[in-house]
């Protein structure tokens, strides 16, 4: 097992299924959701991931699945090459895969924001003195390390987790998994969580499982899986997927608008590369276009 | 308005009861309390007012913080005064209608009342000068020996600190739950007791559900941190005797022997 680990990914999944089973109150099996359906992943250390995927797609529970608060119904699924099935393996496979929920109040359990952060390296018993320096670490790398003495309570939502990314970080796992973690913060709190995590997957090297729908925060990922109805329908680049635009509405997902522009356009003849992501990459192309092509005839349009 | 109510009442500032270790406070407390209790004459509440005196003038809080605890008990300590007062057998001093007011009833009235005094004063001083956080680290270390009787110490000091965190998380809830219940015509504050009893019921209930599920996302972020109970957990802040606790406790020492020792002396 153990020699496996550099072989395989950090994350790998085999037909991985899960199905919530609903009960009426005598225990009878009323009906059956299959949640995720034959998920096959394979995650490589360092990767910046972005699971995307509507309400109810599977992708959150696909994510439980990535440090064992749930258990697979069908297949397998490996952290580190650790069988995440295996109870023993359990404590091994949180640490390496650590897990920022969706609701920043919901997951800080200190009441003051360094010992929060102090939390995750006490359950795994490591020693007062390497826990202070875990903390100092992690609270600098997600920019809080001037809020350390503050209550979690007096912080604003992108604040709160940012905690929450240190105290995961102080675990000093391989690969962090993000459950919607900007789902419930205002657009600035939402940028400062993307750039605390792209931090982490540049500088830190820390391989990044992201999930979420916002389309915007998938731009600088490497590699980008849609979920639909559990399974995995769309997979590659953000240029890859951003080019399918009519994909995308079918599967229920919000393009961004400078992508639908330029999408637009190119549908009435403006002759723009595919899957253009950033208001930036569109003006270039399109002053490029202009310098060209003298004769741009806007009014064709 | 819920806002307002704020929890522990934790007064900071830089001081060196405020830097002591919460299990000396604790301890002191408790024992301070005992001894109120061990009297026989004003020179004990004397030497004992003068000990909580020294003990507030190093705590640096001012004293009317320190009264501030009294008025939500000023009602009761009347009471027990008057029952003393009037209720005491005795040799009568004066009467009027039907009651009488004894002399021991009278000394019996002054020494409630004193008791009740230093009792408060005493623990405030306690809660002004340790952060509840503290206060929970100092009860589970503090009652680490009860683990031999099954006592699930560390389990009830994690649930304190929990409740202590979500107290203001609740909250603001609840104003936010009854904010949207008065725009659509809920009316939390005319007709009787019972009446407002009754109309607090629409706001328990979508209160009760989100902090079950607000527990349930909590015990799953726990797990997710590799909380497993308090086997094998270390600390970050460990609580750590110092020298100066080591003269605390020498000084509640000499406060039991010469307050017990005074205060049990036949005048």
């Amino acid at each position: 097992m153990r020699k496996n680990r550099n072989i395989m990914g950090i994350i790998k999944t085999k037909d991985l299924t899960f199905e919530y089973i609903r009960r009426d109150e005598d225990g009878n099996v009323e009906g059956i959701t299959t949640a995720v359906d034959k998920v096959n992943l394979d995650i490589k250390q360092g990767d910046f991931i972005a699971i995307l995927g509507h309400n109810g797609s599977g992708k959150s529970t696909l994510a439980k699945h990535m440090n064992a608060i749930l258990n697979p119904t069908e297949g397998t699924v490996w952290v580190d090459g650790m069988d995440t099935s295996d109870e023993s393996l359990t404590w091994n496979i949180r640490q390496t895969a650590g897990m920022v929920f969706q609701n920043p109040d919901n997951q800080i359990i200190g009441q003051v924001v360094e010992e929060d952060v102090g939390f995750g390296p006490e359950n795994m018993g490591v020693p007062t003195k390497e826990i202070w320096e875990r903390v100092e670490e992690s609270l600098k790398a997600v920019g809080m390390y001037e809020y350390r003495k503050y209550s979690p309570n007096k912080l604003s939502g992108g604040q709160k987790q940012r905690v929450s990314i240190a105290g995961v970080l102080a675990m000093h796992p391989k690969c962090i998994v993000l459950d919607e973690p900007t789902a419930m913060l205002d657009p600035s709190g939402r940028k400062e969580v993307i750039r605390a995590v792209r931090a982490l997957n540049d500088v830190e090297g820390v391989t990044v499982i992201l999930i979420t729908h916002y389309m915007e925060e998938i731009i600088h990922a490497n590699r980008v899986f849609v979920m639909d109805e559990g399974k995995i329908a769309m997979e590659g680049t953000p240029r890859e997927i951003f080019s399918q635009v009519e994909r995308l509405k079918e599967l229920r997902l919000d393009v961004p608008q400078v992508t639908l522009l330029a999408y637009e356009l190119k549908k009435r003849g403006v002759k723009l590369p595919d899957g253009i992501l950033t208001i930036k990459e569109l003006a270039d192309a399109l002053t490029d276009l202009k310098c060209n092509t003298d004769t741009v005839k806007l009014s064709n349009l | 308005m819920l806002r307002d109510i704020t929890l522990g009442q934790y007064y900071q500032t830089e001081s060196v009861i405020h830097r002591l270790d919460p299990r000396v406070k604790l301890a002191g407390t408790l024992l301070f309390i005992i001894s109120l209790f061990f009297f026989r004459n004003f020179i004990g509440y004397l030497v004992a007012a003068l000990f909580l005196a020294i003990v507030i003038k190093l705590s640096h809080v001012p004293f009317r913080f320190m009264v501030r605890g009294m008025k939500a008990i000023v009602f009761l300590l009347l009471i027990t005064v008057a029952f003393n007062l009037f209720l005491t057998p005795g040799e009568a001093l004066i009467s009027f209608w039907k009651l009488t007011i004894t002399k021991e009833g009278l000394e019996m009235a002054l020494t409630m009342a004193v008791r009740l005094t230093l009792l408060i004063i005493g623990s405030s001083v306690m809660t002004l000068t340790t952060t509840p956080n503290n206060l929970t680290d100092g009860m589970e270390k503090g009652m680490r020996p009860l683990k031999v009787f099954h006592v699930p110490v560390h389990e009830v000091a994690m649930m304190m600190s929990i409740a202590l965190r979500f107290i203001p998380i609740l909250l603001e809830e609840t104003d936010k739950i009854m904010k949207a219940q008065i725009a659509r015509g809920a009316d939390f504050e005319s007709g009787n007791l019972i009446h407002r009893a009754k109309a607090l019921i629409p706001l328990l209930v979508p209160l009760f559900i989100s902090a079950f599920r607000r527990a349930n996302d909590l015990a799953m972020a726990m797990e997710a941190r590799c909380y497993r109970g308090g086997e094998g957990r270390t600390k970050m802040k460990p609580l750590v005797y110092q020298r100066r606790d080591g003269l605390a406790y020498l000084c509640i020492l000499f406060y039991l022997v010469t307050g017990i020792g005074l205060g049990r002396l036949a005048l």
